[in-house]
């Protein structure tokens, strides 16, 4: 799987700066709304939006249970902001009833960092990647992780991205900065699994 | 690159323009109370918009229209978690400064309300909120974004239900794009003094081909074939304000207005979603309102 075909899905948010980054990463980016084009895809990006939105759309499209199934299977995936709210097991601040499709064993607050007038950019490092500038919006972080999470990323003594297998989170937007070193790093773990 | 910062920054561009960017393929609805915020929130809104009254009972009633009351703008906050953005006059730099310290998430400037200052917009550059304003075509929403806007929408015809004028407003915006990444570069400074703004701004968008902002549309969406239609011409997302309240049944329009932007492109999906919404807003025909009594025709 040289070059692996990943999915964005596209039911609400920044689909495209995501697929630019993908393909910028050496991946094809496909954007999935649909069950059968979840069928086509090696792994799921998703991306930066309104959860609450993407949750509502993907139960409505019956996206919700397929999606949630591939990823029980040990589909990659990957979520920014949004996506790590979606990818969490469960979820603090989150509107009455609202599901995630979960995956990674943590704790995520929605809206954790403040509103819009606290949104910021701050340079954080990763596993093999320094300095990356990381864009923070409306931005969760995530409170607890299981033991089988691993902490990637801080900004100050909040946990921002984390890794459990085949499952990566990002609390910021690297798919806003045209660096492309995150989704590098998620494209390398497509490519391994 | 940059040097590592060790403090946080905001209110970058970046922040601003970000923002707008998480609410693409969404729907951001008008509401005027808490109760009708929670139902946009519930129907899969990505925001609502606070204001006093609905385009269509600024309309109806007359007046000057102002920045909606600071309680209730605070109720709309408590009430929903998803963005909340609120409307303040075209210049008025006091209401916007009271919005952001109201914690709103964007501040549309806008046409809607009765215009404060008739010579000069919000300098938005200076705020940490962002803002996103109207656009009748390319040259008014590039003199917008020279002065901080972070989004742009169309302006339309608020109130009316009648979307014609989002539709010009659209497919001008999109035709002088196309336009203007088909010049030579010696002739984008001509173009940037045709269009009224800065050539910098002009040069990256003629190089982009679009805008270095999120395009949203408003001004007369009414119906789930209406979004659909919009999102075809280019809109990356829709304003939705008299059309959802004044309707028979808001929660499902809303809730069909949202499934028909993101499936705006599958006419199956739009059939589906529009049966059985009840009534859509009565409405008024654009030509039958006097030329002085439209919106669009504020600012400049």
């Amino acid at each position: 799987m040289s070059t692996p075909t990943i999915g964005v899905l596209a039911l609400q948010g920044d689909v495209r700066e995501h697929a630019r980054s993908l393909v910028e990463s050496g991946a094809v980016a496909v954007a999935v709304r649909r069950p059968e084009e979840l069928d086509q895809v090696d792994a799921l990006v998703i991306p930066g939006g309104e959860s609450t939105t993407m949750w509502k759309l993907a139960v409505a499209f019956e996206m919700f249970d397929p999606i949630q199934q591939r990823v029980k299977a040990g589909m990659p995936a990957y979520g920014s902001c949004a996506g790590m709210i979606m990818l969490a097991d469960r979820i603090e601040g989150g509107i009455e009833g609202q599901q995630t499709l979960g995956g990674l064993d943590m704790v995520v607050r929605r809206n954790a960092f403040g509103r819009q007038v606290d949104s910021f950019e701050y340079d954080l490092d990763l596993p093999g990647i320094q300095g990356f500038r990381a864009i923070f919006i409306r931005a969760p972080w995530v409170e607890s992780v299981g033991n089988d999470v691993e902490v990637l990323a801080r900004a100050g003594d909040r946990i921002v991205a984390v890794r459990q297998g085949p499952l990566l989170a990002t609390s910021f937007h690297p798919e806003l900065t045209g660096d492309a070193r995150v989704h590098s790093y998620f494209v390398e773990m497509v490519r391994e699994l | 690159m940059s040097s590592p910062e060790t403090t946080p920054s905001v209110g970058t561009a970046r922040v601003k323009r970000g923002m707008a960017e998480m609410l693409k393929g969404g729907v951001i609805m008008d509401v005027v109370t808490p109760d009708q915020a929670k139902i946009a929130e519930d129907a899969g809104a990505v925001a609502v918009m606070a204001l006093e009254r609905v385009p269509a009972d600024i309309r109806a009633q007359g007046g000057v229209s102002r920045m909606s009351d600071p309680d209730m703008i605070d109720g709309i906050i408590s009430a929903v978690s998803i963005p909340v953005m609120a409307k303040a006059r075209i210049g008025h730099f006091a209401e916007a400064q009271v919005l952001q310290s109201l914690g709103v998430d964007y501040v549309d400037e806008s046409e809607v309300l009765t215009p404060a200052d008739y010579a000069n917009h919000i300098d938005k550059w200076r705020f940490t909120v962002p803002f996103v304003c109207g656009a009748t075509n390319l040259g008014e929403a590039l003199r917008r974004i020279t002065e901080g806007a972070a989004m742009i929408r169309s302006k339309g015809e608020a109130g009316t239900g009648d979307v014609s004028n989002a539709v010009t407003h659209m497919r001008t915006i999109r035709a002088e794009l196309k336009r203007l990444s088909s010049l030579p570069e010696d002739e984008l400074y001509v173009a940037a003094k045709e269009l009224q703004a800065p050539y910098e701004l002009v040069a990256e968008v003629a190089r982009e081909g679009k805008l270095p902002v999120v395009l949203f549309t408003a001004g007369g969406i009414a119906t789930p074939a209406d979004a659909a239609m919009m999102m075809q011409l280019g809109a990356e997302g829709v304003f939705v304000g008299s059309g959802i309240f004044k309707s028979g049944n808001p929660a499902q329009r809303a809730a069909a207005i949202v499934k028909a932007t993101t499936f705006f492109d599958d006419p199956d999906v739009i059939a589906k979603v529009s049966r059985g919404l009840g009534e859509a807003m009565v409405g008024i025909n654009v030509d039958d309102i006097p030329v002085p009594h439209r919106l669009a025709e504020r600012g400049w």
